[in-house]
């Protein structure tokens, strides 16, 4: 029974949702100080908003700051109050939806990477193959013995789903992925 | 205390606990509410060693915030609360989420175990920054007593500016005894990341005026942002009904920012409002929301929330904008700034409209209020609630009243049948709906004006919630007025048990009631009792009279209902009105289908 066809059981109007959602990745600027990675994960999780990648690190040392940098899916209202309340945040200096940003440059997507390592134990023929198609996705070997490699990658998120997808078969034992490193491009910053 | 590479004593350097007091002082703090404990004592020492700051001793940490609450609502000013670590802080919540739902500005300085001990399980340690993050706008663990100063001032900037709200200090116990430098507070606030926006774009502004000045059916739709913005907006807001003769209505928490008895007013609107507010609010061709953020008690159903409407919305928060409903002019910034814009913009208007535009929207409104939509039947044997709350407001006229309430019927009837003229004059909760709120808010207020008459309008269950705070109003002095509208019931839950659940009314009756008089009489307050309208008066002139806390048990029609109500989905323009909802009525407005699907 869909939601919006009952006629006012509830105290509340349950509102069904209609529109389309996307995947937009934010850079959020935050003060580098304790708690502000759980105030904006708790954000998410307290006001029902989707995370499908999260990457931080402290980007300037010297003026404290850390770039957060989100994935996040729904329709294109629910972005909007995302970036409103992140905002909102006390120690979250600014917030760019990096995907709407390219739409505003003229450009299809932000450049978004990944980097992953790939823990692949085989013998034999197996390992040959490993290595062949790791030179073919420009993947390195950081850590090996006779019986494993653990490959580095870089690229797309695509990219290294494939790569995984592909290195299944060959042995693949464990993955490790960052998460989403995203800007825009052109020469002007964020 | 002395720097031993320095002679002279640092005048800046003391203790945590000195710190936190001095802070208060410097920002400006004359009465804080608390609840000692362990982990706050060394604070405590210091209240007991100075005479700035009048400490107001609750009976239970939940009085402390609702009182912090009423007192900053009837102010303007920041409210203060104290409460120690573990309980004392848990206890806060239920005010610190109240207050963040109704942008109330609130410190809350709690205790916090030793910093050593913190993680360890310690008696009466919780997470206290964990807790509070969701129910306040910000929150620090101060673990260095060099910048508990600084925190305390950066936390009176962010509770009072742009869309105020609660914040906690959590201040280990090692850091009250450590010595450290007190820092002043800043005079200007460099290169921060919360810097809200005050100032409207004027293009919008522009926009908007020119919205206003071709509408045919305008309304404005007012909340709690005029009453946080200051006197100052409230007076702007008149100026802009007056210039632009425009209906206006408000919500809950809006009530007195426009008076009641100014001719363009259509009283409150949404679940409880009155029909003219609703329908005119359906049937709009321009709405103006000034410092409102389209609640869900406000908007029923979204989807026939006013068709046929272009809006404008003036709101502090950027977040509250389009996030219910879709709006056509957004402006974000401070209501008296944007509304100072916006009457200077209209007065420059090459051609102001004719009043014949907007005639036939008025000739509608004349025939909506005409409806009476608040009536109901009056009674010679019962007091009727309604009643009671009209000789109530005739009987305070003159008085400088403040009234709070705590949450139910009672609460809808008091925003209905009392008018306030005036901004501040009015405390009850609203976003959060707290029952027990009003009796520790009126405590406040009290504080606040210790000469005027403050009446919390109380329910029979409501009152139970904090009714411990009696202790605290004798012991204080503060002759606040409890008027309970008595029914026995909790009168809303009972409602709608009658609208949702075929009047199976499971656990609303008040089983086991306190004598209140007598309850009233054992804290040493006064006691009064009435359930004849015809004594109504005269116990209402003992009630104002006397200059004592007052416990007045007004025994009302039992199964009063609250009308006229929007059931909830259902939209503006599908009202259920006091001479409509017969017992049949009522049990059909949400149909057989509705109910099963709840």
């Amino acid at each position: 029974m869909n939601a919006h066809q009952q006629p006012t059981g509830s105290a509340y109007f349950i509102a069904p949702e209609t529109a389309k959602a996307e995947s937009h990745t934010l850079s959020v600027l935050v003060a580098n100080e304790p708690g502000v990675l759980a105030r904006v994960i708790g954000l998410f999780s307290g006001r029902g908003y989707n995370i499908e990648s999260l990457t931080v690190s402290e980007t300037e040392h010297e003026a404290h700051l850390s770039r957060i940098t989100i994935v996040t899916r729904g329709t294109p209202t629910v972005l909007e109050q995302i970036k409103a309340q992140l905002e909102r945040i006390v120690p979250v200096h600014r917030v760019v939806d990096l995907s709407v940003r390219a739409k505003d440059l003229g450009q299809e997507r932000p450049i978004e990477r990944e980097v992953a390592l790939v823990k692949v134990v085989g013998t034999g023929d197996r390992r040959a193959e490993t290595l062949r198609l790791a030179d073919a996705f420009h993947a390195k070997v950081v850590d090996a013995t006779v019986e494993h490699f653990i490959l580095e990658i870089t690229g797309k998120s695509s990219k290294i789903d494939q790569f995984v997808a592909i290195m299944k078969p060959l042995g693949l034992i464990e993955v490790c992925r960052t998460g989403i490193a995203a800007m825009n491009r052109g020469p002007q910053g964020m | 205390m002395t720097d031993s590479s320095n002679q002279q004593p640092d005048s800046n350097r003391m203790t945590g606990a000195e710190i936190v007091l001095k802070a208060l002082k410097d920002n400006g703090v004359e009465h804080i509410f608390g609840y000692p404990g362990g982990a706050v004592l060394p604070i405590y020492d210091e209240i007991f060693q100075q005479e700035d700051i009048q400490h107001i001793l609750v009976r239970h940490e939940q009085g402390a915030g609702h009182a912090a609450e009423g007192y900053a609502r009837s102010t303007g000013k920041v409210g203060v609360m104290l409460v120690t670590s573990g309980p004392g802080a848990t206890n806060a919540v239920t005010p610190l989420q109240d207050a963040l739902m109704d942008s109330v500005p609130l410190v809350c300085i709690s205790g916090q175990v030793p910093t050593s001990l913190i993680g360890s399980d310690a008696f009466q340690e919780c997470d206290t920054v964990g807790i509070t993050r969701p129910c306040t706008k910000h929150n620090w663990l101060v673990k260095d007593v060099n910048e508990l100063a600084g925190i305390i001032h950066e936390a009176f900037r962010i509770a009072q500016t742009g869309r105020p709200g609660p914040v906690v200090v959590d201040v280990p116990k090692d850091i009250q005894f450590a010595t450290g430098t007190y820092t002043p507070k800043p005079e200007t606030v460099a290169n921060v990341s919360y810097q809200p926006k005050v100032q409207g774009d004027i293009n919008a502004i522009q926009a908007a005026v020119e919205l206003m000045a071709s509408a045919r059916r305008p309304i404005l739709y007012t909340g709690g942002g005029v009453i946080n913005s200051g006197p100052e907006a409230s007076r702007l807001l008149r100026e802009l009904v007056e210039l632009t003769d425009f209906p206006i209505t408000s919500t809950l928490m809006g009530l007195g920012a426009y008076p009641a008895s100014g001719k363009n007013w259509l009283g409150m609107l949404g679940m409880h409002g009155s029909y003219e507010a609703n329908i005119a609010m359906h049937d709009c061709d321009v709405m103006i929301c000034v410092g409102a953020r389209f609640d869900d008690r406000i908007t029923g159903r979204l989807n026939a929330f006013s068709p046929n409407s272009r809006k404008v919305h003036i709101d502090i928060d950027p977040s509250s904008i389009n996030k219910n409903v879709h709006v056509d002019i957004p402006i974000v910034g401070d209501v008296a700034k944007v509304l100072s814009d916006m009457v200077r913009l209209w007065r420059a208007l090459p051609a102001k409209p004719a009043k014949t535009q907007t005639e036939e929207w008025w000739q509608n409104i004349a025939r909506w209020r005409a409806r009476k939509s608040f009536s109901y039947k009056n009674s010679n044997d019962v007091i009727m609630p309604q009643y009671a709350l009209q000789r109530l407001h005739e009987l305070t006229k003159g008085h400088n009243t403040y009234i709070t309430t705590e949450v139910g019927q009672h609460q809808m009837w008091a925003a209905q049948f009392l008018d306030f003229e005036e901004p501040n004059r009015w405390m009850t909760s609203g976003g959060l709906g707290t029952m027990g709120y009003g009796f520790p808010a009126a405590i406040g207020v009290q504080v606040a004006h210790p000469d005027a008459l403050v009446i919390d309008v109380a329910g029979d269950a409501s009152i139970q919630m904090c009714i411990q705070e009696m202790s605290c109003a004798i012991q204080h002095n503060l002759p606040v007025k409890i008027f309970i509208l008595n029914n026995q019931y909790m009168g809303m839950v009972r409602q709608w048990q009658q609208l949702l659940h075929g009047n199976r009314l499971s656990n609303s009756y008040t089983e086991a009631m306190p004598d209140f008089v007598k309850l009233a009489e054992a804290y040493g307050a006064v006691g009064l009792y009435c359930d004849d309208p015809k004594e109504l008066d005269g116990k209402i002139e003992e009630m104002i009279a006397v200059k004592r806390p007052v416990i007045f048990d007004c025994r009302v029609a039992n199964l009063a209902n609250c009308f006229p109500m929007i059931p909830s989905g259902k939209a503006h323009n599908e009202m259920l009105l006091p001479d409509e909802a017969t017992d049949e009525a009522v049990a059909n407005a949400i149909d057989a289908k509705g109910r099963q699907l709840v």
